[in-house]
């Protein structure tokens, strides 16, 4: 492993080191989620998994999609597709802080001659439910992670508490290699035979989804499958518990969850196309927030969930 | 005597609760110990960061012996009800004590409760506290339920006897055992250490660079700021705000000043000062020759070994970043105002609702617009000008610098108004018709913006009466109360005359708006020291649709009651208007033909009538020119004769003829108060 008193030459280093700091530490390093999402708390294995007894600690990269973000690769330091780093331990340590901080040591960050605050910042998700308090995380000024308690999920109180990290990767790697314009940071080692930028791997594609998102989606397909996602998250919960086929107990929250995740992300590109007026945007959170509910109700009923079956 | 330190210690409270939480500490534990007979000399509070201190001196090592005599039934009395009496006091039967007395011989329990250690008191008011503590938000962390606002995981508590001997009071909340260890600034001496007394611990802290008095922090902070200003020829801009929160996320402050590029000096000096508060909690510098600002100054929570090169490299990079982003929105905002002007921007607020059954913002404009014409006359303003800034002061919500920073709203109406050579009437307006908006916010007085204010807060009530939104109970989220104040406000300031329910026109919610606008009002006047009696007195006479004459007559009748005279004349025509109702009720006839001074028999009731004509003679015409003061005032002047006319003369005279002509005097002088307010509303 690279000597993290050494500076990371690129983004992925960056990634590595986090991966491997928080593999030291425990953590089950997990792979992205398959499906689009506007942000990492989204994957089950932080929203999901916060809900309910069982302990759990996971770290991951997630990519996501913030499609009102876009701009066509030409802004520094905004892009509609980007990459959060996302830890979560349930229960939460008491020495969080310090774990914390020795992540940000390991890509390279002396604690020596940074000034590095904790600043007041409660998380709240309305399409998830969910809320819980903590901090921005301020490195000489600048937000570089947000850090949450998990206080409810789903509209349930957590219990135990998990504790999450969030890093927003694209600045905090801007910042550490010392970037002005994201695009122009090396995303492998920049002696390799074929360096690559940020802006080389995603500057193209970028400009297409700016396009799409803004311009082309097809707003009633969009609907649509919005409309059809929710439907089939009902449906799914609708199912008894109790498998026909297996005759096993299978609550299906995770599919379900899918489809909300699905529903969340179809709403976001809906906002972008500008076809949400602002009245009718709290009644699409408020359906899309009706759909976590109810897959966070069908989640406790799962072993993972921390359901147990009367004796 | 003993001294008591407690100090909790968490991961990072918001700044913007410590001072409050200090305070809750210290009246929670004090206010525990003396209930529990622990008195002391003094208290002080503290907060950083990452712990809430309470020091207590002089505090009595245990609290006082009590005891208590408690009479309960005769000797004789019931077996069941001496055990009742026993199990009430908790006390044996041996415990009792017998007394003779008148009513035969009587038992007394004699309760006595020992005096307890104060570590024992502490103790359990220490967790009390801790478990009920009010913080605005709290939370729950780990596997536990104790709640605090961030996970608490110190606590320190001990005390100190005379001798300078300390000892842990021993409790556990939560497994969080009470100990003598805290632990010093996160980065520069996070070790943990023990301490003795209060004195110690904050040496010890602050060799361990922590500062535990937010005011201490502050002052090193100000004085720090204003040095390295001033060496430059600079001055901060005070912002106790923005100093009490910087004072609230560090516990060792350092300041350091940096420089903005010449790029940004063009920006608004708002516009700066705006930016780096909101996202840095930058103080902004100064130059006094100029009056732009040109520096700023940034606190760090330590020192560096390269003088804080490093956190003022990376302060200034994201300032850098946020300021290109304001000049980038302020450059293209300029343009539209100069290439569209600002109508354009007016015009895309039709794509924003207000609210859903009241439409966009652009009709809610040209509403405003409309009523502004039609009001401009009563404030005095060019009814043109006015419709022509009213559909211009809101067109600053399309700009990007107040998408970027709303609380910019109206002041940046006002540069880009200027910029697209607008009248500087306009231009004021935008600025100037949000006031008033707090109770001790500026009221504009300049006419254009007076009218243009008036008809966005009238717009807005009207509106939500309209559709029966009204607030209820504590639930007022379209601020209407403050709306109708600012009204009320604006009226009074401009002496402005206005018929309110012309302005509503007679929708059926007129009158209800309308008593929405006296309620504000009473609370309003209330906070003048004019009663609320005297104000319904005001409100029942004719023309209480018109703001600034209904508090002209309110303040004239709370003057005029606060003289002799005055007073005594209320009392006199209560007393007369009684002898009127119960007459009148009793002859079945209004005694309303006027008194006729032929029949005046003595002399009292001749100066009466004097007294009357006197005063009827000075009332009608200060009544027309609605001099209120004046009118009461010749009110007030009746009272000699209206006291001596009581105490000389029998109204209910055996002569039916002297008796009406006295009702009917009674009548007329009954008439002529009414005619200045309803007295019968008074009180008392």
């Amino acid at each position: 492993m690279a000597n993290s008193t050494e500076k990371p030459k690129s983004f992925q280093e960056i990634i590595l080191r986090l991966q491997n700091y928080w593999a030291e530490k425990g953590c089950a390093v997990l792979q992205p989620y398959d499906m689009e999402v506007g942000a990492g708390t989204f994957h089950p294995a932080t929203t999901l998994r916060a809900l309910g007894s069982t302990h759990w600690t996971a770290a991951y990269v997630q990519p996501s999609r913030r499609p009102t973000d876009g701009r066509y690769g030409d802004s520094p330091n905004r892009w509609q597709h980007y990459y959060q780093y996302q830890v979560i331990i349930k229960p939460s340590p008491p020495n969080l802080q310090d774990l914390y901080l020795g992540s940000l040591e390991a890509i390279g960050i002396n604690m020596d001659v940074h000034d590095i605050r904790f600043v007041e910042d409660d998380w709240e998700s309305p399409t998830l439910g969910a809320w819980g308090l903590g901090w921005e995380v301020w490195c000489d000024g600048m937000e570089v992670s947000q850090f949450t308690y998990f206080q409810q999920v789903g509209g349930h109180d957590c219990h135990p508490v998990s504790g999450e990290l969030t890093y927003g990767l694209e600045r905090l790697a801007m910042y550490v290699l010392g970037y002005d314009d994201g695009n122009e940071m090396p995303f492998n080692d920049p002696a390799s035979p074929i360096p690559l930028t940020y802006g080389d791997v995603f500057r193209e594609a970028e400009a297409q989804y700016a396009r799409w998102n803004f311009d082309v989606a097809d707003t009633d397909t969009l609907l649509k499958h919005f409309e059809d996602a929710e439907a089939e998250c009902a449906r799914i919960l609708e199912q008894p518990a109790d498998d026909p086929k297996t005759g096993r107990r299978i609550v299906m929250a995770q599919p379900a969850y899918d489809q909300c995740i699905k529903a969340s992300h179809l709403f976001n590109l809906l906002d972008a196309r500008g076809v949400i007026s602002v009245t009718e945007r709290q009644a699409y959170i408020g359906r899309v927030r009706a759909l976590a509910k109810a897959c966070a109700d069908a989640f406790v009923q799962t072993s993972a969930g921390g359901w147990v079956a009367a004796e | 005597m003993s001294d008591l330190l407690i100090e909790l210690f968490s991961e990072e409270i918001p700044a913007r609760m410590q001072a409050r939480a200090s305070e809750d500490l210290k009246k929670m534990v004090t206010d525990g110990l003396v209930e529990a007979g622990l008195t002391y000399a003094h208290a002080g509070a503290f907060a950083t960061p990452r712990r809430l201190t309470l020091t207590i001196e002089g505090l009595l090592d245990k609290s006082p012996d009590v005891r208590e005599e408690r009479k309960g039934p005769r000797a004789d009395a019931p077996e069941k009800a001496i055990e009742g009496f026993l199990r009430g006091a908790g006390v044996s039967r041996e415990d009792l004590i017998e007394r003779e007395e008148k009513k035969g011989t009587i038992l007394y329990a004699i309760i006595e409760k020992q005096g307890r250690p104060a570590a024992e008191i502490v103790a359990e008011v220490l967790e009390k506290t801790i478990r009920t503590f009010p913080w605005p938000k709290s939370m729950r962390w780990g596997t536990g339920s104790l709640r605090w606002v961030r996970p608490l995981h110190r606590i320190l508590c001990i005390l100190t006897d005379d001798a300078g001997e300390a000892t842990v009071v021993p409790l556990d909340v939560d497994g969080i055992q009470a100990s003598n260890v805290t632990e010093g600034h996160r980065f520069m001496a996070p070790d943990a250490f023990t301490v003795s007394s209060f004195d110690d611990y904050t040496t010890k802290l602050k060799r361990a660079y922590v500062l535990i008095n937010p005011e201490e922090r502050a002052e090193m902070i100000w004085n720090d700021a204003t040095n390295a200003a001033f060496a430059n020829g600079l001055e901060v801009v005070e912002d106790r705000g923005l100093l009490a929160e910087n004072a609230g996320l560090v516990e060792w402050p350092v300041t350091l000043m940096g420089a903005i590029a010449d790029e940004y000096l063009s920006l608004p000096p708002e516009v700066l000062q705006t930016s780096m508060k909101e996202h840095q909690k930058f103080f902004s510098v100064k130059n006094p020759s100029n009056g732009r600002i040109e520096r700023f100054i940034t606190v760090a929570n330590r020192e560096t070994s390269d003088n804080g090169a490093t956190i003022l490299a990376g302060n200034l990079k994201v300032l850098s970043a946020r300021l290109a982003d304001a000049k980038f929105f302020w450059e293209n905002d300029l343009r539209v105002a100069k290439s569209e002007g600002l109508e354009a921007w007016t015009a895309k607020l039709s794509n924003v609702t207000f609210h859903n059954k009241l439409g966009s913002q652009k009709d809610r404009i040209d509403r405003i617009a409309e009523l502004a014409r039609k009001i401009a006359p009563s404030v005095g303003a060019d009814a043109d000008l006015s419709a022509k800034a009213a559909l211009v002061v809101k067109a600053d919500l399309s700009s990007e610098m107040v998408f970027e920073f709303p609380e910019l709203q109206g002041l940046m109406g006002r540069y880009y108004s200027e910029a697209a050579g607008l009248p500087a009437e306009i231009a004021n307006a935008c600025e100037e018709h949000y006031s008033p908006l707090g109770p001790s916010d500026d009221v504009p007085t300049a006419p254009v913006s007076v009218t243009v204010a008036l008809a966005d807060k009238l717009d807005v009530l009207t509106g939500f009466w309209a559709i029966d939104e009204k607030p209820t109970g504590s639930k007022d989220p379209f601020a209407l109360r403050r709306a109708a104040l600012g009204v009320i406000r604006l009226l009074l300031t401009n002496d402005i005359r206005m018929s309110l329910s012309e302005v509503f026109g007679d929708a059926e919610w007129s009158t209800d708006l309308l008593s929405f606008f006296h309620d504000r009002l009473k609370v309003f006047l209330r906070d003048d020291g004019i009663r609320h009696d005297v104000i319904d007195a005001c409100l029942a006479m004719p023309g209480n649709d018109d703001i600034t004459l209904l508090v002209k007559r309110a303040r004239a009748l709370s003057d005029v009651l606060k003289t002799e005279d005055g007073e005594n004349m209320v009392q006199g025509f209560k007393r007369a208007n009684n002898i009127l109702t119960q007459a009148e009720e009793k002859d079945g006839v209004e005694y309303s033909f006027g008194a006729d001074p032929k029949f005046a028999d003595t002399p009292e009731e001749k100066a009466l009538f004097a007294a009357f004509d006197a005063a009827e003679e000075q009332i009608k015409p200060a009544m027309e020119r609605e001099d209120f003061a004046a009118a009461m005032q010749a009110m007030a002047t009746m009272r000699g004769a209206v006291d001596g006319f009581f105490e000389a003369v029998q109204v209910n005279a055996d002569s039916d003829i002297l008796r009406r002509n006295r009702l009917n005097m009674l009548s007329s002088i009954r008439s002529i108060c009414l005619q200045v307010a309803d007295l019968t509303q008074l009180e008392g």
